[in-house]
């Protein structure tokens, strides 16, 4: 049986793989649904999950407990929750029980609706996706179902552009040799095609229903797992064991691209699935600005600690005078020690205190990053019209971080260039075509070629005289050399209505076929041994033989093609493509290879002697005609990507063709935008990073250094060793040696970091994605600084999770950065208003809003402290219930909010960006910290101790007709003079105004009469004296002159410091901005990074690419199938084979020994390969 | 400046008398009472004679004051059933535990039950003018003195059967301190029990240890004569209330009011100060404007 034999079809054997506990029987609904398993002590569930998903948290029942318990994870929650617990005690009830509970509930519900317009949003999504369509192999026939009734071991047709629904095992496809095209956007952001292939004895015995329903293969494999390109598992089916690996294997969220129909047994369901068990938590990134608020509130949460014992102590001496001396008081103190009321008291004050602890300053804070990332998303000047692509801020709680970058990691390839490919220049038989040569100038005349159907004459061809020559077909080469290019390739094409739509791997590819295109090549189409194109006009279809896809160590592309029929033609029509990826390491670099003479058949290995028809191709590599023109001018331009496609066949001297950087301009204007909020940041002496991948080339700027990958992984190195070395701690604790190195190693990568950040620009070229996080983590570590990465590949995730900030680019390469970003950019440039304005506005947005904050709960609720002293520290609250519990959230929030929604512009957008020292406040610090906070502390002990003891100065020797010092009113007057004093001072600290401020001002005074009034009246009273303790206070106080004569003194004397601070820094304090600017001015601006570009912009075609690490598909294309030994040709070309293999050998040797010629760019017989590398 | 110049003269205007009538001086008439008892019988009663140098033209209020007296201690202010003294039958039975320990005596419920009631102030002050050795007793006023609130919202006697108080607080025991229970405070039926104004006016707590609280007023009579001439007076005092063993003070105060109060040094003395302080800075901000400003008006960031 195969159950006892798990893994007879894994060579790996059991020692490596786990045991292959997962069993899935086709078409056996009934065996999944009674296995279990255990989960928890004695229960157990169903080992096989269904399809549909839940990612919804809560559902009606439990909504209620589950969010309250999530919501109570908070610690100032569990605090509130604890103080009113203490409240119920009656000794120590000193504020009414719903002072605290009506503020925490309403918080509490606040967010609760919020976390449920969340999970409404979720059930929406879930229900959405659990019933999609779907066809699922029912008795004998395929139903419609819907996702959610998807099972383990049924079998699933998807059709062309479906979404995979589950993990499945592909069975068989449409597709000649059961291939099944996938795209896998939704999973690793790759947006080029993939392919899948279904094992051949499926794939044959499975051709129609009755078999499928008839299919009772069973699959063993590992239990589910988050790994999404491994599989491992066997199919046991007629007593025959297949293996299974990762190819055959469609994951849920993938799409079937250009596959009509396939079919797959499932294997994984719902939750089971790779893609589910990868979805992990996000962790939350936390702003500077709130590991601070953390800690002062932990810090406020302390002094009222100390306050309370102090108050506590002094209350325990009062209560012996109390006890002995006050007879009115003395029944009340009976059987009581005064350590007993002290302790009491001390409860007592707790409670009275807690309400300082800013326990709806987090909710606001929420609510005032959402705005301001709705800023950003809404702010138009980010907005990229050509794209239709906002800006997006994905997380919504860093906002304020964004004005304290201090270095920016900035991604090369795609973010600081744009890696657009079009097709500039190339060398045919000697003739140098393209840009550069004097033609381009000349606008091409008649470039509407025969047989061109409308729309696709878009790619502008860059030389007039190329494109004339291709029309003359005359020259054999040139010929030879466009067909070529539409030739070799692992496009795919996709005929949308009137249109061709070129689904290419990477942009060069892309690049050159359009290229082909407008030259009268148009490539139509491809099946899986054939490749139609059309030669200007006439449209023929070649046999594909051999394709020998791109990888990294032959560096070019091979195809092996006979045009069809024609024997004859079949020798000259194979031409053997090659595009060399040559690793440009710098001006010194080896470029080029040695052309090998003769007719070198230099398609590869994969020929496997099979006696193919030789074609000679070479690859060379060639910067020459760019590196000799391009390196005076300014390296850093140079970085574009050059390409050159190069083919060779009988020992002619070749088509040479060299790509040029596609829009070399563009990306000397990114750069030099980069360049200038480089200098921007860097003006005050911080030194941006900009990690790249390759930047081989030394920018012609000072102060700048440049680290290849290898060095910075010794630097690392000793890092990481020294990492794991603290993992031991006896090691270091006994070897004095240990520890040493570990200093050393510290040292190492301090020093590094301090040179790295003493020089205005650190170029790291050739690092890997972990290293570029590595980078990330050190300056983070040894600076201690706030980090931006910014890049637009997969490669960058890595570096973008790292920093504090990550920046993302997106609509370039998939969606992998944006995914893991935290801001969505679509161009580099907009990183520049990203944070010179929205990040400084919104850094003193919050920093503005945390001091109002702060302070207005300081100058209200500090008044209490006083209190204490005059009512003989019982622990008397000063204000009335109400007062308090609505103060926080109703009578101050929204001033507060305004300012840390719209206060921003001392200076506007332009001028922010103009003057970049602006942005060091935040650098630094400046704006709030814990000097800050002290300052506003006091400022708010201050207010409180002006309103409370001009109150109480002037209640003390009042006689009047109604207000005669009585409580309430003492109570009310009090309230007043701070609520008005704090909102006088919010008015002054705001310096822009709008319509909402106002009216934000405006609804807290309206605010404060309302529920005055509703708490106060009389009938509110008559329902519940017990709750509505104080009617008509306010009416009887306000109504008093006196009173309002009080109320208006506290506030003068309250304001008239601020006001005259303001007027002082409004006269005086500008100068000091002032004086800066005044002083760049002076200062000899520093040369601009002068980037120039020797090439025209010209029309260009941005590839929607995304590099894949892994090795192109062409393989799978071809692989095994599609290189099918041909009888005709293995006859007539055995001769040949002995060809193969020289070429082979010569192939070798010249990978092996990389002629480093640096010399000539160009010559005779060389063809040239250029392209970029990853 | 205008406000506060105009408070110094409305204060000026304003006529006010402060009689200590605690008697820890030995000297003083009360002095013999010093240690009376809450309810000793017959009360202590002593007599202080005083001079108007002035005479007090408008309605003069009569006050008493007393000092550290802690009326806002945390459990004095909470030891009150608001709803037995807002008429609620079941809580005048049945008093809030917050009356505790002056909830209940010998088993019956204290209405009014609680620390504030109990210790409510007893003194009983009575204004004569010596005219010419002839003692002529001041009509003093004992309604009007509390909040319309209070009076009319926050205090209602219990309801019931007929108006006859003594019925209506049957069951009900008087609290420990005062000498007679709450229905028999007054003849007047519309200022006795609950309603009695005196009872209001204290229960209305004060926000200080030292404060004040209405006592009686004072009418002018007709428009020929001030209320109280110039000349003697004298104060008689029943002496009921216990101050000395806390270091407290009684006083009497007599005073004219005007809109915004009495005689008050403090509000006038700070306005004076705050706007002195606002002339001054506004002067010297001026001067600085004029000095500095200007300088950096020109070159200063556009916005």
């Amino acid at each position: 049986m195969a159950e006892q034999d798990p893994a007879p079809g894994c060579p790996r054997g059991k020692q490596k793989q786990p045991a292959f506990t997962w069993e899935v029987r086709a078409n056996d609904r009934s065996y999944h649904r009674q296995v279990r398993k255990k989960f928890a002590f004695c229960l157990s569930k169903r080992k096989y999950s269904g399809n549909a998903i839940r990612t919804a948290k809560y559902n009606l029942l439990t909504f209620l407990p589950l969010n309250l318990y999530e919501q109570f994870h908070r610690m100032a929650n569990v605090y509130f929750v604890f103080v009113i617990l203490l409240q119920t005690f009656p000794e120590i009830s000193t504020l009414p029980w719903y002072t605290l509970l009506f503020p925490l509930s309403c918080l509490l519900i606040i967010r609760g609706l919020r976390d449920l317009v969340d999970d409404i949003g979720r059930h929406r999504s879930d229900r959405s996706i659990n019933s999609r369509p779907c066809e699922i192999l029912a008795g004998s026939r395929f139903c419609w179902r819907q996702w959610r009734d998807i099972c383990v071991g049924d079998i699933v047709r998807l059709r062309k552009d479906s979404v995979v629904p589950a993990d499945l095992l592909l069975l068989c496809s449409s597709e000649p040799s059961s291939l099944c095209y996938v795209e896998t956007a939704d999973i690793d952001g790759e947006t080029n095609l993939k392919f899948r292939q279904a094992l051949l004895v499926t794939h044959q015995e499975l051709q129609s229903e009755e078999s499928m329903a008839a299919f009772d293969g069973r699959v063993r494999c590992e239990e589910p797992n988050s790994r999404l390109h491994t599989f491992t598992g066997t199919l046991r089916w007629r007593g025959r064991t297949h293996a299974l690996d990762g190819d055959r294997i469609l994951l849920r969220g993938c799409r079937v691209r250009n596959t009509a129909l396939c079919h797959g047994l499932v294997l994984y369901a719902g939750f089971d699935s790779k893609i589910m068990r990868n979805s992990g938590k996000i962790k939350r990134k936390k702003t500077k600005l709130d590991q601070l608020m953390d800690r002062l509130v932990i810090v406020i949460f302390l002094l009222l600690l100390a306050t309370s014992l102090g108050l506590a102590v002094a209350s325990g001496f009062w209560a012996r005078t109390f006890q002995e001396k006050h007879s009115y008081l003395a029944a009340l103190y009976q059987h009581t020690s005064p350590a007993h009321q002290a302790f009491l008291n001390f409860w007592g004050f707790t409670i009275l205190l807690s309400i300082i602890i800013p326990m709806s300053m987090y909710i606001t804070f929420e609510f005032i990053y959402l705005v301001n990332s709705c800023f950003i998303n809404w702010d138009l000047e980010m907005y990229y019209g050509a794209k239709d692509i906002p800006a997006e801020a994905r997380s919504t709680s860093l906002s304020d971080q964004l004005g304290q970058i201090q270095y920016i990691f900035s991604d090369k390839t795609g973010t600081l260039t744009q890696n657009i490919m079009s097709f500039k220049k190339c060398c045919v038989n000697g003739t140098i075509y393209g840009s550069g040569t004097g033609h381009e100038n000349k606008q091409p005349q008649g470039s509407g070629l025969s047989g061109e159907r409308p729309g696709e004459q878009k790619s502008g061809v860059c030389d007039v005289t190329l494109l004339e020559a291709a029309q003359r077909d005359n020259d054999p080469v040139l010929r030879e050399f466009l067909r070529l290019l539409a030739l070799c390739h692992t496009v795919m094409v996709e005929d949308r209505g009137d249109q061709l739509v070129y689904q290419a791997a990477s942009p060069d590819e892309e690049a050159l076929v359009l290229a082909a295109r407008s030259l009268g090549y148009v490539f139509l189409g491809r099946t899986q041994d054939s490749i139609t194109i059309r030669e200007l006009g006439k449209t023929r279809t070649y046999e594909l033989l051999a394709m020998l896809d791109f990888n990294s160590d032959r560096k070019r592309m091979s195809v092996l093609a006979l045009c069809g029929g024609d024997a004859a033609d079949a020798v000259r029509g194979q031409p053997g493509g090659e595009r060399g990826r040559v690793p440009r390491l710098g001006p010194e670099a080896p470029r080029g290879r040695g052309a090998a003479g003769g007719a070198r058949p230099g398609a590869g290995q994969a020929l496997r002697g099979d006696g193919a028809e030789p074609a000679a191709a070479r690859g060379h590599s060639h910067r020459g005609q760019a590196a000799r023109r391009g390196p005076r001018d300014h390296p850093a331009a140079e970085t574009g990507q050059h390409q050159s496609v190069g083919a060779d066949r009988r020992q002619t001297r070749l088509l040479t063709d060299d790509m040029e950087i596609l829009e070399e301009k563009e990306v000397s204007e990114i750069l030099q935008a980069y360049w200038e909020s480089n200098n921007n940041l860097s003006g005050h002496g911080d030194a941006p990073c900009s990690l790249s991948q390759q930047h081989p080339e030394t920018p012609c700027h000072k102060r700048a250094i440049i680290i290849s990958g290898d060095f910075l992984d010794r630097i690392l190195h000793t890092g990481e060793v020294l990492k794991e070395k603290k993992g031991w701690p006896w090691q270091w604790l006994c070897c004095g040696r240990a520890e040493a190195s570990q200093d050393q190693g510290a040292l190492v990568e301090k020093a590094f970091v301090d040179l790295a950040t003493s020089c205005q620009a650190v170029i790291c070229c050739r690092v890997t994605p972990k290293q570029k996080a590595l980078m990330v983590q050190l300056v983070k570590k040894h600076k201690k600084a706030v980090t931006l990465a910014i890049g637009d590949g997969a490669n960058d995730v890595n570096m973008i999770k790292t920093a504090d900030i990550g920046v993302g680019i997106s609509g370039l390469e998939g969606l992998q950065a944006v995914q893991c970003s935290d801001y969505a950019l679509a161009q580099f440039s907009f990183l520049q208003r990203l944070l010179l304005v929205h990040g400084r506005w919104n850094y003193l947005r919050i920093c503005k809003f945390l001091r109002c904050f702060f302070y207005k709960t300081f100058a209200g609720l500090l008044a209490q402290v006083w209190f204490a002293f005059h009512s003989g520290f019982t622990a008397q609250p000063l204000y009335e219930g109400w007062f308090l519990a609505l103060y926080n959230i109703f009578y101050t929030a929204y001033p507060v909010l305004s300012v840390g929604l719209f206060e921003q512009q001392d200076v506007s957008d332009k001028k922010s960006l103009e003057f970049p020292e602006l942005y060091v406040v935040g650098q630094q610090d400046e704006l709030f910290n814990y000097r800050v906070f002290g300052v506003t502390l006091l400022h708010g002990v201050g207010t409180s101790l002006i309103s409370f003891y001009i109150t109480l100065w002037a209640f003390e020797d009042h006689v009047g007709t109604k207000v005669v010092g009585d409580y309430e009113s003492f109570s009310v007057t009090v309230a007043l003079s701070a609520l008005l004093s704090v909102l006088v001072e919010i008015v002054l600290d705001t310096q822009y105004w709008t319509v909402l401020s106002f009216l934000m001002v405006t609804a807290s005074l309206l605010l404060f009469c309302l529920f005055s009034f509703l708490t106060q009246t009389v009938d509110a009273y008559r329902i519940a004296p017990a709750i509505f303790r104080f009617p008509d206070a306010s009416w009887n106080a306000l109504t008093d002159p006196y009173v309002l004569l009080v109320v208006l003194l506290s506030l003068v004397v309250n304001t008239l410091p601020s006001l005259t601070l303001h007027t002082v820094r409004a006269t005086l304090g500008r100068a000091s901005t002032q004086q800066r600017i005044q002083l760049r001015a002076r200062r000899a601006p520093e040369p601009p990074v002068e980037l120039r570009s020797h090439v025209p912009r010209g029309s260009f075609r941005r590839s929607s690419y995304a590099f894949s690490h892994q090795q192109g598909y062409g393989g799978l294309i071809t692989r095994g199938d599609s290189l099918r030994v041909r009888d005709s040709l293995c006859v007539r070309d055995s001769e040949d084979s002995g060809r193969v293999r020289d070429s082979l050998r010569v192939r070798d040797s010249r990978d092996s020994g990389r002629v480093r010629d640096s010399g000539n760019g160009l010559r005779a017989g060389d063809s040239l390969h250029v392209r970029d590398s990853l | 400046h205008s406000t506060s110049e105009i408070i110094i003269l409305k204060a000026a205007e304003f006529k006010k008398t402060k009689i200590d009538y605690t008697g820890t001086e030995p000297s003083s008439p009360c002095n013999k009472c010093l240690n009376v008892s809450w309810d000793s019988t017959p009360p202590c009663t002593c007599t202080i004679n005083f001079t108007l140098e002035h005479a007090f033209e408008s309605n003069v209020f009569m006050y008493y004051g007393l000092s550290n007296f802690y009326q806002n201690h945390r459990r004095y202010v909470k030891s009150r059933d608001d709803s037995q003294l807002n008429g609620d039958n079941s809580s005048l039975l049945n008093p809030s535990k917050e009356c505790e320990p002056y909830r209940t005596n010998e088993d019956k419920p204290i209405a009014p039950c609680g620390a504030i009631a109990n210790s409510m102030f007893n003194d009983t002050l009575e204004l004569y003018r010596i005219d010419n050795d002839t003692r002529t007793p001041i009509t003093l006023i004992k309604k009007g003195i509390a909040w319309w609130t209070d009076k009319n919202v926050k205090f209602r006697n219990p309801t019931g059967d007929g108006n006859n108080l003594t019925a209506l607080f049957q069951g009900t025991t008087k609290p420990v301190n005062w000498p007679k229970p709450v229905y028999m405070l007054d003849s007047e039926p519309d200022n006795n029990g609950f309603i009695n104004e005196d009872f209001i006016v204290w229960m209305r707590t004060a926000a200080l240890p030292t404060f004040r609280k209405l006592y009686r007023l004072i009418e002018r009579k007709n428009n020929f004569q001030p209320t109280l001439q110039a000349g003697k007076y004298s104060l008689d005092i029943a002496y009921n209330y216990p101050v000395h063993s806390f270091d407290g003070r009684k006083r009497m105060i007599l005073s004219t009011i005007s809109w915004m109060g009495g005689k008050n040094p403090f509000l006038g003395i700070a306005y004076i100060t705050v706007g002195s302080i606002c002339f001054f800075l506004g002067v010297v901000l001026l001067f600085i404007h004029h000095k500095y400003g200007n300088r950096n008006t020109s070159a200063d960031i556009p916005n």
